[in-house]
């Protein structure tokens, strides 16, 4: 194995103590979270958009920027998802350049989460855990079982026991430990940090964070690679944490830094629903203290998250960039979700219903101008969050198997054809 | 009547790795007092310089968040627990 010392410690990202790169998540002095750190003039010289260009599509492309030691040996697959140009979505919102970044059809579960899990089980791995586990709203739990399943590891996953059928069968399927917390997300996260301390085992999102956490960077630099080596002038964001709006905006940061883009402009906005977004709140009331929400209600269970760990950081983030946060009702996610399947073909979970619908309002609020280059994050495939938008869509209109009844029913409501007459 | 407190994996190495220490006081913010008197160093760890919680510290008295209850001036009785649980997890 080739020696990389390019991830040289963890970090604490409030008082800047080092430690040692093991599955620790929080400062001991100040409980801060815990970030890795690199060696970016030992990486400058070994990373070009040659080199990058050159290699394999998949996030591990930018493995020189990722916190494991060796090789990767789970997800080696995961990322380099589609960034299309969206013209049908741009003229119906009215805007010029518009991108979605397609996460929907990440392998192998289908939504971003496969990029976080990737770099912990593989972290995981060097570390010598056999069982990882994770506390969840649905999306990771599929991707842990998953990907420790394919990669032999015993896995549990805690979610919260009203998820979505689809969310719940999408873990069973592979074979871990699923458990149902009778309580809300912020409970379910509460309960995995007692079991990580107690059981020894490796949480992807609790003693294994800030590995877990920086995986989300590599949707970001897939973005500006694909965007042809630039930055996007906007990048619209769902929170649930608020992690991924943060490690999109790191991500900018260190392909700035390292060169391999120009150094402009490129605000983060960040998207919640209203029935549970503490940190749009937050952001709206100019302030970095994010009021918990005690009883989330929304069906974006994926977001539903009342005490988001990374909101202080994702507000300053939005804030240094000169972004904003958005958030939408039910009704208005519910559109969102038909809005980018009816313009662009992708059906995508509720998240990205709220992606789109803060996207349209705040060019409608006139926060993203029109004539600027705008990037929507849809994270998640909506097959997962089927009761969202079950009998909100129509109903098939039924026949019997017969020529004269398609005729009747059917063919009687065609417009005429032009063309044809 | 002493109130148990659930210590962190973080913070062990102040209680000599117990995981629950009994304390003293009528309110939240006199149990961490008491718990600072017992074990030296854990109130700064705690809370800030101007004695409020620390943003990434989670005090939970009988599951609830103190912060939707009356943060540090929260009541206490006899029969009630308190957690501290790292805020940073999940998402």
């Amino acid at each position: 194995m080739e020696n990389r010392p390019y991830f040289s410690n963890l970090r604490c990202r409030e008082c800047g103590r080092s430690y040692p790169k093991e599955a620790v998540h929080i400062c001991e002095f100040d409980f801060g979270p815990l970030e890795a750190a690199y060696d970016y003039e030992a990486i400058r010289p070994r990373l070009s958009r040659e080199i990058i260009a050159a290699r394999p599509r998949s996030m591990w492309r930018y493995r020189e920027l990722l916190p494991i030691d060796g090789e990767p040996t789970v997800g080696t697959q995961v990322g380099f998802t589609p960034l299309i140009r969206a013209r049908r979505l741009a003229e119906r919102l009215g805007v010029e350049e518009l991108y979605i970044k397609n996460d929907t059809v990440n392998y192998p579960t289908l939504s971003f989460k496969d990029r976080v899990v990737s770099v912990a089980l593989s972290r995981a791995r060097e570390l010598g855990f056999q069982v990882v586990a994770c506390a969840s709203t649905g999306n990771l739990a599929n991707s842990v079982a998953a990907n420790a399943a394919a990669a032999g590891l015993t896995s549990y996953v805690l979610i919260p026991a009203d998820l979505e059928q689809g969310k719940v069968l999408g873990s069973l399927v592979y074979g871990t430990n699923v458990v149902g917390i009778h309580g809300a997300y912020d409970q379910v996260n509460r309960l995995c940090s007692e079991i990580a301390g107690k059981y020894g085992w490796g949480f992807v999102n609790v003693n294994l964070r800030p590995y877990y956490a920086e995986g989300s960077k590599t949707m970001g630099f897939e973005i500006a690679e694909q965007l042809g080596w630039k930055l996007p002038r906007h990048t619209v964001i769902p929170m649930a944490s608020g992690s991924l709006l943060t490690k999109i905006h790191k991500a900018y940061t260190e392909f700035a830094k390292l060169g391999l883009v120009e150094e402009t402009p490129a605000s983060v906005h960040g998207a919640q629903a209203s029935g549970c977004g503490p940190i749009s709140a937050a952001m709206k009331k100019a302030t970095d203290i994010v009021k918990p929400v005690s009883k989330p209600d929304t069906i974006v269970k994926s977001l539903a998250i009342g005490t988001p760990a990374d909101g202080y950081y994702a507000i300053h983030a939005m804030r240094e960039t000169g972004g904003s946060a958005e958030d939408v009702t039910d009704p208005e996610v519910v559109e969102g979700i038909r809005l980018l399947a009816e313009t662009e073909g992708i059906f995508a979970e509720t998240a990205g219903g709220v992606t789109v619908a803060c996207a349209r309002k705040l060019i409608e609020s006139g926060a993203i101008p029109r004539d600027e280059s705008i990037v929507l994050c849809i994270t998640g495939h909506g097959l997962k969050t089927q009761e969202a938008v079950i009998g909100k869509c129509g109903e098939p209109r039924l026949i019997n198997p017969s020529l004269r009844e398609f005729d009747e029913k059917i063919g009687a409501t065609l417009q005429p054809n032009p063309a044809n007459a | 009547m002493p109130i148990p407190i659930r210590i962190p994996t973080n913070l062990r190495k102040l209680t000599n790795d117990l995981d629950t220490v009994p304390a003293t006081g009528e309110t939240v913010g006199a149990l961490l007092d008491d718990l600072d008197r017992q074990f030296p160093g854990m109130k700064e760890r705690l809370c800030d310089e101007n004695g409020k919680v620390r943003r990434f510290v989670g005090v939970y008295l009988n599951d609830e968040d103190i912060r939707f209850l009356g943060e540090t001036a929260t009541p206490v009785k006899e029969g009630d627990e308190l957690s501290i649980v790292p805020a940073i997890a999940g998402g």
